[in-house]
Protein backbone atom coordinates (compact mmCIF):
# COMPACT_ATOMS: atom_id res chain seq x y z
CA UNK A 1 0.00 0.00 0.00
CA UNK A 2 2.95 2.36 0.04
CA UNK A 3 4.40 2.54 -3.44
CA UNK A 4 7.76 4.19 -3.84
CA UNK A 5 7.50 7.64 -5.21
CA UNK A 6 9.99 9.76 -7.00
CA UNK A 7 10.95 13.09 -5.49
CA UNK A 8 9.86 12.41 -1.93
CA UNK A 9 9.33 15.69 -0.18
CA UNK A 10 12.15 16.35 2.28
CA UNK A 11 9.81 17.80 4.90
CA UNK A 12 7.57 14.77 5.02
CA UNK A 13 9.90 12.15 6.49
CA UNK A 14 8.48 10.81 9.71
CA UNK A 15 10.43 11.43 12.89
CA UNK A 16 9.73 7.85 13.97
CA UNK A 17 8.82 4.85 11.86
CA UNK A 18 5.54 4.10 13.60
CA UNK A 19 4.51 7.57 14.65
CA UNK A 20 1.49 8.76 12.73
CA UNK A 21 1.89 12.13 11.11
CA UNK A 22 -1.56 13.10 12.31
CA UNK A 23 -3.26 11.54 15.28
CA UNK A 24 -6.73 12.63 16.35
CA UNK A 25 -7.79 10.94 19.58
CA UNK A 26 -11.23 11.03 21.09
CA UNK A 27 -11.92 14.56 19.99
CA UNK A 28 -15.19 16.27 20.89
CA UNK A 29 -16.41 19.72 20.01
CA UNK A 30 -19.71 21.51 20.54
CA UNK A 31 -20.96 24.95 19.71
CA UNK A 32 -23.28 25.87 22.54
CA UNK A 33 -25.94 23.19 22.66
CA UNK A 34 -24.90 21.75 19.30
CA UNK A 35 -22.73 18.64 19.60
CA UNK A 36 -20.70 18.56 16.42
CA UNK A 37 -17.93 16.05 17.07
CA UNK A 38 -18.05 13.37 19.72
CA UNK A 39 -15.19 10.99 20.37
CA UNK A 40 -13.66 11.21 16.93
CA UNK A 41 -10.53 9.13 16.24
CA UNK A 42 -8.49 9.34 13.09
CA UNK A 43 -4.87 8.75 12.23
CA UNK A 44 -2.85 9.46 9.11
CA UNK A 45 0.58 8.04 8.20
CA UNK A 46 3.32 10.21 6.73
CA UNK A 47 2.91 10.48 2.97
CA UNK A 48 -0.58 9.05 3.11
CA UNK A 49 -3.54 10.44 1.21
CA UNK A 50 -6.52 10.26 3.54
CA UNK A 51 -10.08 11.21 2.68
CA UNK A 52 -12.78 12.19 5.15
CA UNK A 53 -16.29 11.74 3.85
CA UNK A 54 -19.47 12.50 5.69
CA UNK A 55 -22.93 14.00 5.47
CA UNK A 56 -23.38 17.71 5.01
CA UNK A 57 -23.05 19.57 8.29
CA UNK A 58 -21.55 16.59 10.07
CA UNK A 59 -18.54 18.58 11.24
CA UNK A 60 -15.84 18.03 8.62
CA UNK A 61 -14.77 21.66 8.52
CA UNK A 62 -14.95 21.77 12.31
CA UNK A 63 -12.50 18.85 12.40
CA UNK A 64 -10.09 20.75 10.16
CA UNK A 65 -10.35 23.83 12.32
CA UNK A 66 -9.19 21.71 15.24
CA UNK A 67 -6.39 20.01 13.33
CA UNK A 68 -5.07 23.33 12.06
CA UNK A 69 -5.06 24.71 15.59
CA UNK A 70 -7.54 27.49 14.78
CA UNK A 71 -9.92 26.14 17.40
CA UNK A 72 -9.33 23.96 20.43
CA UNK A 73 -11.23 20.73 21.07
CA UNK A 74 -13.49 20.44 24.12
CA UNK A 75 -12.07 17.00 24.81
CA UNK A 76 -9.46 14.73 23.30
CA UNK A 77 -6.18 15.57 21.61
CA UNK A 78 -4.92 16.39 18.15
CA UNK A 79 -1.28 15.46 17.63
CA UNK A 80 0.82 16.39 14.64
CA UNK A 81 4.07 14.42 14.60
CA UNK A 82 3.48 13.73 18.24
CA UNK A 83 3.02 17.34 19.34
CA UNK A 84 -0.32 19.00 20.09
CA UNK A 85 -1.74 20.95 17.16
CA UNK A 86 -0.84 24.60 17.49
CA UNK A 87 -0.98 27.51 15.08
CA UNK A 88 2.52 28.59 16.01
CA UNK A 89 4.14 25.26 15.24
CA UNK A 90 3.17 25.73 11.59
CA UNK A 91 2.83 22.04 10.92
CA UNK A 92 -0.42 22.23 9.03
CA UNK A 93 -1.32 24.02 5.82
CA UNK A 94 -5.06 24.49 5.57
CA UNK A 95 -6.96 25.17 2.37
CA UNK A 96 -10.42 26.25 3.51
CA UNK A 97 -13.68 25.41 1.79
CA UNK A 98 -13.96 28.87 0.23
CA UNK A 99 -10.94 29.71 -1.90
CA UNK A 100 -10.64 33.13 -0.22
CA UNK A 101 -8.46 34.59 -2.94
CA UNK A 102 -8.22 38.32 -2.30
CA UNK A 103 -9.69 40.44 -5.10
CA UNK A 104 -7.14 43.19 -4.50
CA UNK A 105 -4.15 40.92 -5.01
CA UNK A 106 -2.90 39.56 -8.29
CA UNK A 107 -2.78 35.81 -8.69
CA UNK A 108 0.93 35.78 -7.92
CA UNK A 109 0.47 37.94 -4.83
CA UNK A 110 -2.38 35.71 -3.71
CA UNK A 111 -0.27 32.59 -4.01
CA UNK A 112 2.53 34.31 -2.10
CA UNK A 113 0.15 35.41 0.66
CA UNK A 114 0.74 32.35 2.83
CA UNK A 115 4.47 32.91 2.88
CA UNK A 116 4.03 36.63 3.52
CA UNK A 117 1.64 35.82 6.34
CA UNK A 118 4.24 33.67 8.05
CA UNK A 119 6.81 36.41 7.73
CA UNK A 120 8.73 35.66 4.54
CA UNK A 121 9.89 38.79 2.74
CA UNK A 122 7.66 39.70 -0.15
CA UNK A 123 10.30 39.26 -2.86
CA UNK A 124 11.33 35.88 -1.56
CA UNK A 125 7.69 34.81 -1.19
CA UNK A 126 6.91 35.72 -4.78
CA UNK A 127 10.02 33.96 -6.01
CA UNK A 128 9.07 30.73 -4.31
CA UNK A 129 5.44 30.89 -5.41
CA UNK A 130 6.28 31.65 -9.02
CA UNK A 131 8.42 28.53 -9.14
CA UNK A 132 5.28 26.40 -8.85
CA UNK A 133 3.18 28.25 -11.42
CA UNK A 134 3.99 25.94 -14.27
CA UNK A 135 3.31 22.75 -12.35
CA UNK A 136 -0.01 24.21 -11.24
CA UNK A 137 -1.05 25.20 -14.75
CA UNK A 138 -1.12 28.88 -13.86
CA UNK A 139 1.80 30.07 -15.96
CA UNK A 140 1.04 33.36 -17.68
CA UNK A 141 -1.59 34.37 -15.12
CA UNK A 142 0.79 35.79 -12.52
CA UNK A 143 -0.40 39.36 -13.11
CA UNK A 144 -4.10 38.56 -13.53
CA UNK A 145 -6.67 39.14 -10.83
CA UNK A 146 -8.60 36.22 -9.31
CA UNK A 147 -11.88 37.22 -10.96
CA UNK A 148 -10.20 36.66 -14.32
CA UNK A 149 -9.54 32.98 -13.55
CA UNK A 150 -11.76 29.99 -14.22
CA UNK A 151 -13.10 28.00 -11.27
CA UNK A 152 -10.48 25.29 -11.67
CA UNK A 153 -7.66 27.81 -11.84
CA UNK A 154 -8.91 29.58 -8.73
CA UNK A 155 -8.77 26.30 -6.83
CA UNK A 156 -5.28 25.61 -8.12
CA UNK A 157 -4.17 29.08 -7.05
CA UNK A 158 -5.63 28.52 -3.57
CA UNK A 159 -3.88 25.16 -3.43
CA UNK A 160 -0.61 26.70 -4.52
CA UNK A 161 -0.90 29.27 -1.74
CA UNK A 162 -1.24 26.32 0.63
CA UNK A 163 1.44 23.89 -0.59
CA UNK A 164 4.14 26.50 -1.14
CA UNK A 165 4.38 26.68 2.65
CA UNK A 166 5.91 23.16 2.58
CA UNK A 167 4.28 22.17 5.83
CA UNK A 168 4.13 18.50 6.75
CA UNK A 169 0.34 18.16 6.61
CA UNK A 170 -2.04 19.47 3.96
CA UNK A 171 -5.71 19.89 4.83
CA UNK A 172 -7.96 20.29 1.81
CA UNK A 173 -11.57 21.11 2.60
CA UNK A 174 -13.70 20.19 -0.42
CA UNK A 175 -11.29 21.80 -2.85
CA UNK A 176 -13.34 20.79 -5.88
CA UNK A 177 -16.82 21.06 -4.42
CA UNK A 178 -17.80 24.08 -6.48
CA UNK A 179 -16.52 22.84 -9.84
CA UNK A 180 -18.46 21.33 -12.71
CA UNK A 181 -17.98 17.59 -13.00
CA UNK A 182 -15.68 17.70 -16.02
CA UNK A 183 -13.32 20.21 -14.41
CA UNK A 184 -13.56 18.32 -11.17
CA UNK A 185 -12.40 15.06 -12.76
CA UNK A 186 -9.55 16.91 -14.44
CA UNK A 187 -8.54 18.46 -11.11
CA UNK A 188 -8.69 15.10 -9.35
CA UNK A 189 -6.33 13.52 -11.85
CA UNK A 190 -4.05 16.50 -11.55
CA UNK A 191 -4.06 16.39 -7.74
CA UNK A 192 -3.27 12.64 -7.80
CA UNK A 193 -0.31 13.38 -10.01
CA UNK A 194 0.91 16.23 -7.81
CA UNK A 195 0.62 14.10 -4.69
CA UNK A 196 2.58 11.37 -6.45
CA UNK A 197 5.24 13.84 -7.42
CA UNK A 198 5.65 15.74 -4.15
CA UNK A 199 4.80 13.08 -1.59
CA UNK A 200 2.57 15.27 0.54
CA UNK A 201 0.61 14.00 3.50
CA UNK A 202 -2.93 14.98 2.59
CA UNK A 203 -6.25 14.96 4.37
CA UNK A 204 -9.06 15.68 1.95
CA UNK A 205 -12.61 16.44 2.99
CA UNK A 206 -15.18 15.58 0.39
CA UNK A 207 -18.85 14.87 -0.23
CA UNK A 208 -18.01 12.89 -3.30
CA UNK A 209 -17.54 9.14 -2.88
CA UNK A 210 -15.94 8.76 -6.29
CA UNK A 211 -13.45 11.52 -5.49
CA UNK A 212 -12.53 9.82 -2.22
CA UNK A 213 -11.92 6.46 -3.88
CA UNK A 214 -10.09 7.99 -6.81
CA UNK A 215 -7.61 9.90 -4.68
CA UNK A 216 -7.24 8.34 -1.26
CA UNK A 217 -5.33 5.48 0.29
CA UNK A 218 -7.74 5.47 3.20
CA UNK A 219 -11.31 6.74 3.47
CA UNK A 220 -12.66 7.73 6.88
CA UNK A 221 -16.44 7.74 6.92
CA UNK A 222 -18.14 10.07 9.41
CA UNK A 223 -21.52 9.66 11.01
CA UNK A 224 -24.01 12.53 11.03
CA UNK A 225 -23.75 14.93 13.98
CA UNK A 226 -22.40 14.36 16.52
CA UNK A 227 -19.76 12.99 14.22
CA UNK A 228 -17.21 10.29 14.75
CA UNK A 229 -15.44 8.00 12.34
CA UNK A 230 -17.77 5.05 11.87
CA UNK A 231 -15.53 3.16 9.53
CA UNK A 232 -12.11 3.40 7.92
CA UNK A 233 -11.86 1.83 4.50
CA UNK A 234 -8.59 1.10 2.72
CA UNK A 235 -8.75 1.65 -1.03
CA UNK A 236 -7.22 -1.42 -2.70
CA UNK A 237 -6.26 0.30 -5.95
CA UNK A 238 -2.75 0.46 -7.35
CA UNK A 239 -0.83 3.69 -7.87
CA UNK A 240 -0.50 5.70 -9.94
CA UNK A 241 -4.19 5.83 -10.65
CA UNK A 242 -5.54 7.19 -13.90
CA UNK A 243 -8.95 7.25 -15.47
CA UNK A 244 -8.69 3.51 -16.10
CA UNK A 245 -8.88 2.94 -12.35
CA UNK A 246 -12.57 3.77 -12.75
CA UNK A 247 -13.00 0.58 -14.76
CA UNK A 248 -11.42 -1.57 -12.05
CA UNK A 249 -14.07 -3.70 -10.32
CA UNK A 250 -12.40 -2.89 -7.01
CA UNK A 251 -13.26 0.78 -7.61
CA UNK A 252 -17.00 0.14 -7.83
CA UNK A 253 -16.81 -2.22 -4.90
CA UNK A 254 -15.09 0.31 -2.67
CA UNK A 255 -17.60 2.98 -3.69
CA UNK A 256 -20.34 0.57 -2.79
CA UNK A 257 -18.86 -0.16 0.63
CA UNK A 258 -18.62 3.52 1.47
CA UNK A 259 -22.16 4.14 0.31
CA UNK A 260 -23.39 1.31 2.48
CA UNK A 261 -21.72 2.75 5.52
CA UNK A 262 -23.06 6.22 4.80
CA UNK A 263 -26.60 5.05 4.21
CA UNK A 264 -27.06 2.43 6.83
CA UNK A 265 -24.77 2.76 9.78
CA UNK A 266 -26.81 0.40 11.89
CA UNK A 267 -25.63 -2.63 9.96
CA UNK A 268 -22.09 -2.08 11.17
CA UNK A 269 -21.02 -5.14 13.09
CA UNK A 270 -18.71 -3.48 15.58
CA UNK A 271 -20.74 -0.48 16.68
CA UNK A 272 -24.28 0.43 17.32
CA UNK A 273 -25.39 4.05 16.99
CA UNK A 274 -29.08 4.24 17.78
CA UNK A 275 -29.21 7.73 19.25
CA UNK A 276 -28.32 9.50 16.02
CA UNK A 277 -31.68 8.70 14.51
CA UNK A 278 -33.54 10.39 17.34
CA UNK A 279 -31.55 13.58 17.39
CA UNK A 280 -33.30 16.28 15.38
CA UNK A 281 -31.10 17.44 12.56
CA UNK A 282 -31.36 20.53 10.47
CA UNK A 283 -30.30 18.60 7.43
CA UNK A 284 -31.05 14.96 6.68
CA UNK A 285 -28.12 12.62 6.35
CA UNK A 286 -27.25 12.63 2.69
CA UNK A 287 -25.58 9.84 0.86
CA UNK A 288 -22.94 12.25 -0.26
CA UNK A 289 -23.78 12.35 -3.94
CA UNK A 290 -24.24 15.76 -5.43
CA UNK B 1 -16.22 53.65 -26.64
CA UNK B 2 -15.25 54.82 -23.15
CA UNK B 3 -15.28 58.45 -24.21
CA UNK B 4 -18.79 58.04 -25.53
CA UNK B 5 -19.89 56.54 -22.25
CA UNK B 6 -18.40 59.46 -20.34
CA UNK B 7 -20.30 61.83 -22.62
CA UNK B 8 -23.53 59.94 -22.12
CA UNK B 9 -23.10 60.25 -18.38
CA UNK B 10 -22.16 63.94 -18.53
CA UNK B 11 -24.78 65.50 -20.79
CA UNK B 12 -27.86 65.35 -18.52
CA UNK B 13 -26.33 67.37 -15.65
CA UNK B 14 -24.73 69.76 -18.14
CA UNK B 15 -28.07 70.26 -19.86
CA UNK B 16 -29.81 70.95 -16.55
CA UNK B 17 -27.13 73.45 -15.56
CA UNK B 18 -27.37 75.25 -18.90
CA UNK B 19 -31.17 75.43 -18.64
CA UNK B 20 -30.95 76.85 -15.12
CA UNK B 21 -28.40 79.45 -16.15
CA UNK B 22 -30.50 80.40 -19.18
CA UNK B 23 -33.61 80.76 -16.99
CA UNK B 24 -31.70 82.87 -14.51
CA UNK B 25 -30.28 85.07 -17.26
CA UNK B 26 -33.72 85.50 -18.83
CA UNK B 27 -35.37 86.36 -15.54
CA UNK B 28 -32.82 88.95 -14.44
CA UNK B 29 -32.91 90.79 -17.76
CA UNK B 30 -36.67 90.49 -18.33
CA UNK B 31 -37.60 91.63 -14.82
CA UNK B 32 -34.84 94.26 -14.64
CA UNK B 33 -33.58 92.92 -11.33
CA UNK B 34 -31.14 95.17 -9.53
CA UNK B 35 -27.68 93.52 -9.91
CA UNK B 36 -26.89 94.13 -6.23
CA UNK B 37 -29.88 91.91 -5.43
CA UNK B 38 -29.36 89.25 -8.11
CA UNK B 39 -26.76 89.75 -10.83
CA UNK B 40 -27.19 87.93 -14.14
CA UNK B 41 -24.86 84.98 -14.87
CA UNK B 42 -23.30 86.95 -17.69
CA UNK B 43 -22.45 89.77 -15.34
CA UNK B 44 -21.00 87.37 -12.78
CA UNK B 45 -18.79 85.89 -15.43
CA UNK B 46 -17.73 89.24 -16.83
CA UNK B 47 -16.94 90.79 -13.45
CA UNK B 48 -15.34 87.61 -12.18
CA UNK B 49 -13.03 87.59 -15.17
CA UNK B 50 -12.16 91.25 -14.69
CA UNK B 51 -11.27 90.60 -11.04
CA UNK B 52 -9.57 87.30 -11.72
CA UNK B 53 -6.28 88.39 -10.13
CA UNK B 54 -8.07 89.22 -6.89
CA UNK B 55 -10.08 86.02 -6.97
CA UNK B 56 -7.00 83.95 -7.61
CA UNK B 57 -5.07 85.64 -4.81
CA UNK B 58 -7.88 84.70 -2.44
CA UNK B 59 -8.30 81.19 -3.82
CA UNK B 60 -4.77 80.16 -2.97
CA UNK B 61 -5.04 80.60 0.83
CA UNK B 62 -8.38 78.80 0.82
CA UNK B 63 -6.92 75.92 -1.13
CA UNK B 64 -3.96 75.77 1.21
CA UNK B 65 -6.18 75.66 4.29
CA UNK B 66 -8.35 73.02 2.68
CA UNK B 67 -5.49 70.72 1.76
CA UNK B 68 -3.57 71.09 5.00
CA UNK B 69 -6.70 70.73 7.11
CA UNK B 70 -7.74 67.73 5.11
CA UNK B 71 -4.31 66.18 5.43
CA UNK B 72 -4.52 66.57 9.18
CA UNK B 73 -7.99 65.06 9.11
CA UNK B 74 -6.68 62.13 7.09
CA UNK B 75 -3.93 61.42 9.62
CA UNK B 76 -6.26 61.80 12.57
CA UNK B 77 -8.92 59.58 10.98
CA UNK B 78 -6.46 56.75 10.33
CA UNK B 79 -5.01 57.02 13.81
CA UNK B 80 -8.39 56.99 15.51
CA UNK B 81 -9.86 54.27 13.27
CA UNK B 82 -6.85 52.00 13.84
CA UNK B 83 -7.05 52.66 17.55
CA UNK B 84 -10.77 51.83 17.58
CA UNK B 85 -10.07 48.66 15.65
CA UNK B 86 -7.32 47.45 17.93
CA UNK B 87 -8.77 48.31 21.29
CA UNK B 88 -12.22 47.38 22.52
CA UNK B 89 -11.78 49.88 25.33
CA UNK B 90 -11.12 52.68 22.87
CA UNK B 91 -14.14 51.54 20.89
CA UNK B 92 -16.40 51.70 23.89
CA UNK B 93 -14.93 54.87 25.33
CA UNK B 94 -14.19 56.91 22.23
CA UNK B 95 -16.80 56.10 19.64
CA UNK B 96 -19.81 57.55 21.47
CA UNK B 97 -17.83 60.72 22.08
CA UNK B 98 -16.96 60.96 18.41
CA UNK B 99 -20.61 60.63 17.48
CA UNK B 100 -21.58 63.20 20.09
CA UNK B 101 -18.92 65.58 18.78
CA UNK B 102 -20.81 65.70 15.51
CA UNK B 103 -23.67 67.50 17.18
CA UNK B 104 -21.51 70.48 18.14
CA UNK B 105 -22.32 73.28 15.70
CA UNK B 106 -19.22 74.40 13.87
CA UNK B 107 -20.78 77.89 13.76
CA UNK B 108 -20.09 78.13 17.46
CA UNK B 109 -16.66 76.58 17.37
CA UNK B 110 -15.10 78.50 14.49
CA UNK B 111 -15.10 81.94 16.23
CA UNK B 112 -13.70 80.33 19.38
CA UNK B 113 -10.85 78.81 17.40
CA UNK B 114 -10.09 82.26 15.98
CA UNK B 115 -10.03 83.67 19.52
CA UNK B 116 -7.70 80.90 20.68
CA UNK B 117 -5.39 80.60 17.69
CA UNK B 118 -5.56 83.98 15.97
CA UNK B 119 -6.19 84.87 12.34
CA UNK B 120 -3.55 82.59 10.87
CA UNK B 121 -3.65 79.24 9.14
CA UNK B 122 -4.13 76.97 12.14
CA UNK B 123 -7.73 77.75 13.16
CA UNK B 124 -8.89 77.34 9.54
CA UNK B 125 -7.09 74.05 9.24
CA UNK B 126 -8.76 72.91 12.42
CA UNK B 127 -12.22 73.84 11.18
CA UNK B 128 -11.60 71.85 7.99
CA UNK B 129 -10.35 68.94 10.08
CA UNK B 130 -13.37 69.07 12.37
CA UNK B 131 -15.85 69.10 9.51
CA UNK B 132 -14.20 66.30 7.52
CA UNK B 133 -12.84 64.01 10.19
CA UNK B 134 -15.93 62.08 11.17
CA UNK B 135 -17.06 60.61 7.83
CA UNK B 136 -13.48 59.55 7.18
CA UNK B 137 -12.90 57.88 10.53
CA UNK B 138 -16.35 56.31 10.74
CA UNK B 139 -16.15 54.78 7.27
CA UNK B 140 -12.67 53.52 7.86
CA UNK B 141 -13.62 51.93 11.18
CA UNK B 142 -16.67 50.35 9.54
CA UNK B 143 -14.44 49.06 6.75
CA UNK B 144 -12.05 47.41 9.20
CA UNK B 145 -14.94 45.85 11.05
CA UNK B 146 -16.51 44.50 7.86
CA UNK B 147 -13.49 42.35 7.04
CA UNK B 148 -14.51 38.82 6.14
CA UNK B 149 -14.23 36.58 9.19
CA UNK B 150 -13.10 33.61 7.13
CA UNK B 151 -10.34 35.68 5.59
CA UNK B 152 -9.14 36.59 9.06
CA UNK B 153 -9.09 32.94 10.05
CA UNK B 154 -7.22 32.04 6.89
CA UNK B 155 -4.50 34.53 7.80
CA UNK B 156 -4.33 33.13 11.29
CA UNK B 157 -4.02 29.57 10.01
CA UNK B 158 -1.24 30.70 7.69
CA UNK B 159 0.68 32.00 10.67
CA UNK B 160 0.07 35.75 10.64
CA UNK B 161 -0.04 37.65 13.91
CA UNK B 162 -2.35 40.52 14.64
CA UNK B 163 -0.32 43.28 13.01
CA UNK B 164 0.38 41.33 9.86
CA UNK B 165 -3.26 40.27 9.59
CA UNK B 166 -4.19 43.90 9.91
CA UNK B 167 -1.86 44.95 7.12
CA UNK B 168 -2.60 42.06 4.78
CA UNK B 169 -6.39 41.83 5.13
CA UNK B 170 -8.05 44.49 7.20
CA UNK B 171 -6.49 47.50 5.54
CA UNK B 172 -7.10 46.37 1.96
CA UNK B 173 -10.67 45.31 2.68
CA UNK B 174 -11.37 48.67 4.33
CA UNK B 175 -10.06 50.76 1.44
CA UNK B 176 -13.28 50.82 -0.62
CA UNK B 177 -15.09 52.06 2.51
CA UNK B 178 -12.39 54.61 3.05
CA UNK B 179 -12.90 56.03 -0.42
CA UNK B 180 -16.63 56.28 0.16
CA UNK B 181 -15.90 58.32 3.29
CA UNK B 182 -13.29 60.36 1.47
CA UNK B 183 -15.83 61.49 -1.10
CA UNK B 184 -18.34 62.54 1.53
CA UNK B 185 -15.83 64.47 3.57
CA UNK B 186 -13.96 66.15 0.73
CA UNK B 187 -17.16 67.94 -0.27
CA UNK B 188 -17.24 69.49 3.20
CA UNK B 189 -13.59 70.47 3.14
CA UNK B 190 -13.73 73.60 0.96
CA UNK B 191 -16.92 74.79 2.62
CA UNK B 192 -15.25 74.32 5.98
CA UNK B 193 -12.32 76.51 4.95
CA UNK B 194 -14.56 79.23 3.50
CA UNK B 195 -16.64 79.20 6.62
CA UNK B 196 -13.62 79.52 8.87
CA UNK B 197 -12.47 82.53 6.86
CA UNK B 198 -15.90 84.04 7.29
CA UNK B 199 -15.29 83.96 11.01
CA UNK B 200 -12.12 85.96 10.60
CA UNK B 201 -9.20 85.98 8.18
CA UNK B 202 -6.78 88.18 6.31
CA UNK B 203 -7.33 86.62 2.93
CA UNK B 204 -9.25 83.78 1.33
CA UNK B 205 -12.48 83.28 -0.55
CA UNK B 206 -14.56 83.49 2.61
CA UNK B 207 -13.31 86.87 3.68
CA UNK B 208 -13.40 88.01 0.06
CA UNK B 209 -17.10 87.15 -0.13
CA UNK B 210 -17.74 89.07 3.04
CA UNK B 211 -15.92 92.13 1.79
CA UNK B 212 -17.71 92.10 -1.54
CA UNK B 213 -21.04 91.66 0.18
CA UNK B 214 -20.35 94.74 2.31
CA UNK B 215 -19.44 96.63 -0.87
CA UNK B 216 -22.72 95.49 -2.47
CA UNK B 217 -20.78 93.59 -5.12
CA UNK B 218 -23.19 90.69 -5.22
CA UNK B 219 -21.80 89.71 -8.61
CA UNK B 220 -18.35 89.11 -7.12
CA UNK B 221 -19.87 87.17 -4.23
CA UNK B 222 -21.39 84.88 -6.83
CA UNK B 223 -18.08 84.65 -8.67
CA UNK B 224 -16.37 83.55 -5.47
CA UNK B 225 -19.13 81.01 -4.84
CA UNK B 226 -18.53 79.62 -8.32
CA UNK B 227 -14.81 79.26 -7.61
CA UNK B 228 -15.62 77.45 -4.36
CA UNK B 229 -17.86 75.04 -6.22
CA UNK B 230 -15.21 74.39 -8.85
CA UNK B 231 -12.64 73.64 -6.16
CA UNK B 232 -14.96 71.15 -4.51
CA UNK B 233 -15.75 69.44 -7.79
CA UNK B 234 -12.04 69.21 -8.66
CA UNK B 235 -11.19 67.64 -5.29
CA UNK B 236 -14.13 65.27 -5.63
CA UNK B 237 -12.86 64.20 -9.05
CA UNK B 238 -9.37 63.75 -7.63
CA UNK B 239 -10.66 61.08 -5.24
CA UNK B 240 -11.66 58.97 -8.24
CA UNK B 241 -8.21 59.35 -9.74
CA UNK B 242 -6.62 58.37 -6.45
CA UNK B 243 -8.91 55.39 -6.09
CA UNK B 244 -7.98 54.24 -9.55
CA UNK B 245 -4.31 54.38 -8.61
CA UNK B 246 -4.68 52.68 -5.26
CA UNK B 247 -7.26 50.05 -6.26
CA UNK B 248 -6.42 49.15 -9.86
CA UNK B 249 -8.26 45.84 -9.57
CA UNK B 250 -11.64 47.56 -9.13
CA UNK B 251 -11.33 49.14 -12.54
CA UNK B 252 -10.16 45.91 -14.15
CA UNK B 253 -13.16 44.19 -12.61
CA UNK B 254 -15.62 46.79 -13.86
CA UNK B 255 -14.21 46.67 -17.36
CA UNK B 256 -14.40 42.90 -17.39
CA UNK B 257 -18.01 43.10 -16.26
CA UNK B 258 -18.85 45.46 -19.09
CA UNK B 259 -17.36 43.43 -21.91
N1 LIG C 1 -18.33 28.62 14.86
C1 LIG C 1 -19.50 27.95 14.89
N2 LIG C 1 -20.46 28.33 15.74
C2 LIG C 1 -21.64 27.66 15.79
N3 LIG C 1 -21.94 26.60 15.04
C3 LIG C 1 -21.02 26.17 14.17
C4 LIG C 1 -19.75 26.82 14.04
N4 LIG C 1 -19.04 26.17 13.10
C5 LIG C 1 -19.83 25.18 12.66
N5 LIG C 1 -21.01 25.16 13.30
C6 LIG C 1 -22.09 24.20 13.11
O1 LIG C 1 -21.53 22.92 13.24
C7 LIG C 1 -22.07 22.03 12.30
C8 LIG C 1 -20.95 21.41 11.51
O2 LIG C 1 -20.37 22.41 10.70
P1 LIG C 1 -19.20 22.09 9.67
O3 LIG C 1 -18.98 23.32 8.89
O4 LIG C 1 -18.05 21.53 10.40
O5 LIG C 1 -19.86 20.96 8.78
P2 LIG C 1 -19.31 20.32 7.43
O6 LIG C 1 -19.32 18.86 7.62
O7 LIG C 1 -18.04 20.95 7.04
O8 LIG C 1 -20.47 20.75 6.44
P3 LIG C 1 -20.38 20.98 4.86
O9 LIG C 1 -20.34 19.62 4.26
O10 LIG C 1 -21.67 21.67 4.57
O11 LIG C 1 -19.18 21.79 4.59
C9 LIG C 1 -23.04 22.83 11.46
O12 LIG C 1 -24.35 22.57 11.93
C10 LIG C 1 -22.64 24.25 11.70
O13 LIG C 1 -23.77 25.08 11.63
MG1 LIG D 1 -17.43 22.12 5.49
Amino acid sequence: MSPTRAGEHPGTDAPGPDLPRLDVRGVSKSFGPLDVLRGLDLSVRPGEFAAVIGPSGSGKSTLFNLVSGLDAPDAGTVLVDGAPADLRSRQVAYMPQKDLLFPWRTVLDNTALGLEAQGTRRREARKRAVGLFEAFGLDGFQGSYPFQLSGGMRQRAALLRTVVLERPVLLLDEPFGALDSLTRTEMQLWLAEMWQRYGWTVVLVTHDIREAVMLADTVHVLSPRPARVVQTIEVPLARPRGLDALADPAFAETERRILDVLQDRDVLPDRHVPQDRDVPQDRPAEAGIR
Amino acid sequence: MRARQALTAAWPPVLVAVLLLAGWQFYTSAAHVDPTTLPSPARVWEQGWENRADLWANTLPTLQETLLGFGLSFLAAWTVAVLLDFSAIARRGLYPLLVASQTIPIVAVAPLLIIWFGFGLLPKMLVVTLTTFFPLAANLAAGFAATDREAMRLLRSLGAGRLRTFRLVRVPSALPYFFAGLRVSITYAVIGAVFAEYAGAESGLGIYMQEQKSAFRTDLVFAAVAVTALLSIALFGATYLLQRLVLPWERAMKQEGRS
